[in-house]
């Protein structure tokens, strides 16, 4: 995991649904790189073409509420976004993100569109490189900082397979 | 101090005392997941090492939001489920034609039962709360982890006690109670949090209203919506369940991060405006032109819903102005509407009745909206194009108010124009 990410901001609202970031009309496939072609492809169809690499998503309450999709975090990734940073997220969201890797900051950051961010995940700020403001947040709690410092959900599950083929090998 | 419901659920599971806010590797008695959200959990399962056995039993596999299949890619997607259940040899795969929506299924077939900890690749398998199951909605990783080792990390929520007590007016129902509190404490109110119903209103309740309150715990933000099981539960479970059960309620000095009590009569028929399920009015408030009507989904697809639509709609037409579509939610409803003539009713009223699917409640397919498009549905979400165009406006009611509504070609509230 990279302690150090920065990125532009692209700036979203409160309660953006799971509907908004992938449609289910394009849940046909898990493969990241496709879904990202669909992202936001509703409220803001400009977004695949203005996504670039790294860029992170500042957002307000309730990023991903409502469908358990986890075509969302994907398609996210897919698109390029290093992480994102709302004022709070919805659950199921907020799991399959912790569960796939895709670093999610629960802070209330001032910026706007196009802002440089620099995220210190190790010393638990943000800074907007613009404004000069300093934000600061809580890190993860150790047994999800755990999975997300394995590199996701699945590098931890291969390990307790391992453990236990390990154990019934003996 | 005493322990919540859904402290001892987990607790059990997790073979240790457990408290709000903790995180624990508890064990999963089923693992769920749908044809949409089950293909990225078996390509995750593939990646484990070879000769990873999945915990057969545990799984249950139900297509149902894009079958039967709507095109190519979607018959792909199916084919790949049942692929998955031939090859690990998943007793509990429900094909087309033998199943229908996924959480009716899961308590029709007897997966659900009070105390089982239960979680599932979609949003709305909170529903089994209502029979005192711990039950909350996963991703399609976790998924696949789940049929690796059976086990899950889970933070153990803090509850909000929701009480309502007194009578219900005519026409007013379940999905009222939990849309009049979804619209007092918006949609991230429940947040992280399990919703734990209690009063005279509740235990009055049919099952199947109450399975719609656990069932849009989600649309507050809420991680359960559990209601205490009663003889009700024991007496639909009698032959339908799997297994032993044993029943688990909250002590009376568990610890509640918030107390609310409504009173029933404050409840009138509740409708959810565009475009979250907080924006509520009551019915007769909402004047607005429909050209669709939808009743049916997990939210409200039983053969109770379809009985009280069919109630008003017997011996009448809808407006001409207006296509009502009426899915029953499993084969099972189906049957009992037809037994009872309920689906002759609809037929006669020019309603289009087609078998289970999740369909056009997730805008999929069967009675997707056109640009401007406005229904009224049972359904439990009216985010921004939820239905099909991004212009297009969804209305969640209770089904008196839709069949109704889709008689007066507007929505309104039953009690002004029955």
């Amino acid at each position: 995991m990279k302690e150090v990410l920065e990125g532009r901001v692209i700036l979203f609202g409160d309660n953006v649904d799971t509907d908004q970031i992938i449609p289910a009309e394009f849940l046909t496939t898990g493969d990241p790189k496709e879904l990202a072609k669909n992202a936001f492809i509703k409220v803001r169809p400009e977004f695949k073409n203005i996504v670039q690499d790294g860029d992170i998503i500042v957002a307000g309450r309730n990023f991903g509420c409502g469908s358990s999709r986890e075509h969302a975090p994907r398609a996210l990734m897919g698109a390029g976004i290093s992480c994102v940073v709302a004022k709070s997220f919805a659950r199921i969201f907020f799991r399959n993100s912790i569960n796939l890797g895709l670093t999610l900051i629960e802070c209330d950051v001032k910026a706007n569109e196009g802002d440089k961010l620099i995220v210190d995940l190790k010393r638990g700020t943000i800074k907007n490189i613009r404004s000069g403001e300093i934000f600061e947040f809580k890190p993860l709690p150790a047994f999800l900082l755990k999975i997300v410092e394995k590199g996701g959900l699945m590098e931890y599950v291969k390990e307790v397979l391992n453990e236990k083929n390990s154990y019934n090998a003996r | 101090m005493g322990k919540t419901i859904s402290e001892k659920i987990i607790g059990n599971k997790a073979r240790d005392v457990v408290e709000a806010g903790q995180i624990v590797e508890a064990n999963v008695d089923y693992v769920m997941v749908n044809d949409v959200t089950g293909l990225p959990a078996f390509e995750q399962f593939e990646k484990f090492p070879k000769g990873t056995k999945p915990y057969s039993e545990k799984i249950v596999l139900i297509p149902d939001h894009y079958v039967p299949n709507k095109d190519v890619a979607s018959a792909e997607q199916a084919k790949r489920m049942r692929d998955f259940a031939k090859k690990y040899n998943i007793k509990n795969y429900f094909e087309v034609g033998r199943g229908g929506v996924c959480h009716q299924l899961m308590i029709e077939k007897g997966f659900v039962a009070p105390g089982r900890l239960i979680v599932g690749a979609d949003s709305h398998t909170c529903s089994y709360g209502a029979l005192g199951a711990f039950s909350t909605g996963i991703g399609s990783t976790e998924a696949a982890a789940i049929m690796a080792i059976g086990k899950l990390w889970l933070k153990v929520p803090d509850s909000i006690k929701i009480t309502v007590n007194g009578k219900l007016d005519n026409y007013v129902y379940g999905k009222d109670i939990i849309l009049h509190v979804i619209g007092d404490i918006g949609v991230e109110g429940a947040l992280y949090q399990t919703m734990e119903y209690y009063g005279n209103t509740i235990e009055n309740l049919t099952l199947s209203d109450r399975i719609t309150i656990s069932n849009m715990a989600i649309e507050a933000g809420g991680k359960a919506g559990i209601i205490p099981p009663d003889e009700k539960v024991f007496e639909y479970l009698r032959d339908r369940v799997r297994g032993n059960y044993t029943p688990i309620y909250s002590d009376k000095d568990a610890y509640y991060l918030q107390e609310l009590k409504y009173d029933a009569v404050d409840i009138p028929p509740t409708v959810a405006k565009p475009f979250l399920p907080s924006n509520t009015s009551p019915a007769s408030e909402v004047d607005v032109k429909i050209d669709q009507a939808y009743l049916g989904s997990c939210t409200n697809g039983r053969i109770e819903d379809l009985r009280i639509a069919a109630k008003i709609l017997k011996g009448k037409k809808i407006n001409p102005e207006v296509r009502m579509i009426v899915v029953p939610a499993t084969k099972e409803v189906f049957n009992q509407a037809l037994k009872e003539g309920l689906i002759e009713i609809f037929e006669n009223a020019d309603c289009f009745v087609c078998g289970p699917t999740c369909g056009a409640c997730l805008g999929g397919y069967m009675g997707i909206l056109a640009d401007g498009e406005k229904c009224v549905a049972t359904t439990n979400r009216n985010f921004i194009g939820r239905m099909g165009h991004k212009n297009s406006e969804v209305y969640l009611a209770n089904p008196a108010v839709v069949a109704a509504s889709a008689i007066e070609g507007r929505i309104v509230d039953p009690r002004e124009v029955l």
